[in-house]
């Protein structure tokens, strides 16, 4: 059958006109949106005028990145149905929590950034620390991607490394630039779109190659992987499973911690709802991403399998049949040209919409946070509008030179990635107490936040230098952030009572139970209807999430 | 969480904030008439190519005429987008008047 050799993808000019149009029409929509820009708000927060529809799909494309769609089909390929645990647990549960329960803080005291809520709850200190953190992860990470799209688009299209990071970054650079937020989400939208049309053929060729679902299930219980491929909860009391992760770990390290902790504090993501057009539309807004993303792992985790099952020798430690390389050799083998080129479009689709994500919040941190809060005050607002431009310049710049050093040490790329993913777990304890204790005060935040992290970041430092141990990386990243979330609350809860709390009126529309949240303020007629309310189209999503684990139990 | 008087004010975001009412944000054009735009051209181009099809095509896709069929599925969702842009227009954005606070 398939021997491996090469990923080059038989691109013909067909393919390459379907990209082409790809291409066009998104810097098309970045100038179109330029016209809809006069103030910083407009450049920011799109005018914060949006629809639900469109923040939420944004808001799950802007996760979209080339982390979700290569990483995810690998792993469903090397650990088999339990991936979804990334998506059902992982992640739902934390997206309507935000949208239920924290969205009226974020949204209600109009911040505009997730910093600045920290400014306003806690103190300048902490609201530095956290919007200098944020910045220079953005950086980095948008250079992580920047570098995983040309990798894949030298693999596939045989294009050399410098050309695809320095035209990836042009059209990323362009519509931001000229777009702003209004450019980075409307593209956003037409890539979640476009993501879906390259995988779904993906899926169904591959499963009418192997028989259809129950080929499929037939075929992985012959695998490496065996019946345990097609189980998630099945012997998760001890570590015996293809994850290696406990029930506990997975409940509370994967859905409690780890999750939370990217979900509701992550301002890429949640920049999206801020841009929205009201309370209703904002609340909504992760809810609305919710339901595609329980959705995701059958275009994510099912290639995966029909990858492991058809293409021999998958799994190996480097070259063309590494896991990572699920996708991309599915593509080869499946499709035929046409279809091939949509494919190709959604896979770069998506590494754009995460790099777009990363430099999108990056601009807006570095502008409102950093510039405005301790640099230069009181300029108008046409000035911090020209930061903002200049910042999106400066963040792709930046990514370039991160991607290419990210091209001669990719290993350490990607510990950073992983350390940063850490670093969320010390500032969700310190969002969570704060937002539901007012007595916690701004020093306790602080320090709370810098000694929580300062945890991670030594387990993590200790675990790479060998000192402890962990049986995978998976299972370090469960420990790290369940104990950097402890440490924060331990200093939390030590540091309060000795230190002087904020006055009441301070934390109005801040902290729960203390009034200043207006939940139904400047909400159109059509939003009071039931099937619009946040809270009922949460349950349902989670309700869901539970269901679809009965089947693969 | 009951609705008794506005949140703390910040002097930085009430700046912003009386900035917004000169948002040109109302002049957005809407996405749906892009995204359709867009897959009505995908699904043209590509169900063309699935029309001329070869056997060797057809048989790398296990006998499936995906292009085809994804080429009339996209075209069907571009035409579904610009239908429903037509029928449902963006509603008329709020009065940008609204004072930030009443």
């Amino acid at each position: 059958m398939e021997d491996g050799g090469g990923l080059r993808l038989d691109m013909n000019g067909l393919d390459y006109l379907i990209l082409a149009l790809y291409f066009v029409t998104v810097l098309g929509v970045g100038f179109a949106a330029r016209r809809a820009i006069r103030t910083s708000v407009d450049f920011f927060l799109s005018g914060r005028s949006l629809p639900a529809w469109v923040t939420g799909l944004a808001f799950v494309s802007a996760n979209l990145g080339a982390l979700e769609i290569i990483g995810m089909a690998a792993n469903g390929a090397q650990y088999g149905v339990m991936t979804v645990h990334y998506y059902w647990i992982g992640a739902v549960p934390a997206m309507v929590f935000l949208g239920i329960v924290m969205m009226p803080f974020y949204y209600g005291s109009k911040v505009r950034s997730v910093p600045e809520y920290l400014r306003l709850r806690f103190n300048r200190p902490t609201h530095l620390l956290n919007a200098l953190s944020f910045a220079v992860a953005q950086v980095l990470i948008a250079g992580v991607n920047l570098y995983a799209l040309a990798l894949v688009m030298q693999a596939l299209l045989g294009w050399p490394l410098w050309t695809a990071i320095v035209v990836g970054a042009a059209i990323v650079l362009a519509y931001i630039t000229i777009g702003g937020l209004s450019g980075a989400i409307y593209n956003e939208v037409l890539q979640f779109f476009v993501i879906l049309a390259g995988l779904i053929p993906v899926t169904v060729i591959g499963l009418v190659k192997v028989g259809g679902v129950n080929g499929l299930m037939d075929a992985v219980r012959d695998s490496k992987l065996g019946e345990a491929g097609l189980h998630a909860w099945e012997n998760t009391g001890t570590t015996a499973n293809p994850l290696g992760a406990h029930w506990l770990g997975i409940v509370f390290g994967l859905g409690f911690v780890l999750s939370f902790g990217y979900w509701t504090t992550n301002f890429a993501e949640v920049q999206r709802a801020l841009s929205a057009k009201n309370m209703s539309a904002a609340r909504r807004t992760p809810i609305i991403a919710a339901y595609p993303k329980l959705f995701i792992p059958l275009v994510t985790v099912i290639p995966g399998l029909v990858a492991l099952v058809t293409v021999k020798g998958l799994g190996a430690e480097s070259g063309d049949l590494q896991y990572n390389n699920a996708i991309p050799l599915l593509m080869r083998d499946l499709l035929p040209n046409g279809v091939l080129g949509v494919a190709v479009t959604g896979l770069l689709a998506s590494f754009m919409a995460g790099m777009a994500a990363n430099v999108s919040g990056f601009n807006t941190v570095f502008t409102y946070d950093i510039w405005q809060a301790y640099i230069r005050r009181d300029r108008s607002d046409e000035y911090y509008l020209r930061i903002g431009r200049w910042a999106t310049v400066a963040a792709v710049v930046v990514g370039i030179g991160t991607a290419f050093i990210a091209s001669g040490f990719s290993n350490i790329m990607n510990y950073i990635q992983a350390l940063f993913s850490v670093f969320n777990a010390p500032l969700f304890a310190t969002f969570i107490i704060g937002m539901f204790w007012k007595r916690m005060t701004a020093l306790a935040g602080f320090w709370s936040l810098l000694l929580g992290t300062l945890v991670s970041l030594s387990l993590y430092l200790l675990y790479k230098g060998g000192v402890v141990h962990f049986n995978s990386d998976l299972e370090e990243s469960f420990w790290g952030a369940g104990l950097a979330f402890a440490t924060a609350v331990v200093v939390a809860a030590i540091l309060t009572p000795l230190t002087a709390p904020k006055r009441d009126e301070e934390l109005r529309g801040l902290v729960y139970g203390m009034g200043g949240v207006d939940l139904k303020g400047d909400v159109l007629a059509g939003d009071a209807v039931w099937y619009r309310s946040p809270v009922l189209l949460g349950v349902i999503a989670v309700a869901l999430a539970a269901l679809f684990y009965i089947p693969v139990f | 969480m009951s609705n008794d008087g506005q949140p703390a004010q910040d002097p930085l975001i009430d700046e912003t904030q009386e900035e917004q009412r000169r948002s040109a944000a109302a002049r957005l054009f809407d996405i749906r008439r892009v995204i359709g735009g867009l897959f009505v051209a995908y699904g043209v181009i590509v169900a063309l190519i699935g029309v001329f099809d070869s056997r060797a095509e057809i048989d790398k896709a296990e006998g499936v005429r995906i292009n085809l069929w994804a080429g009339l599925v996209m075209l069907a969702f571009g035409l579904f987008m610009l239908l429903w842009q037509w029928l449902r227009p963006a509603e008329p954005p709020a009065p940008n008047e609204k004072q930030p606070g009443t």
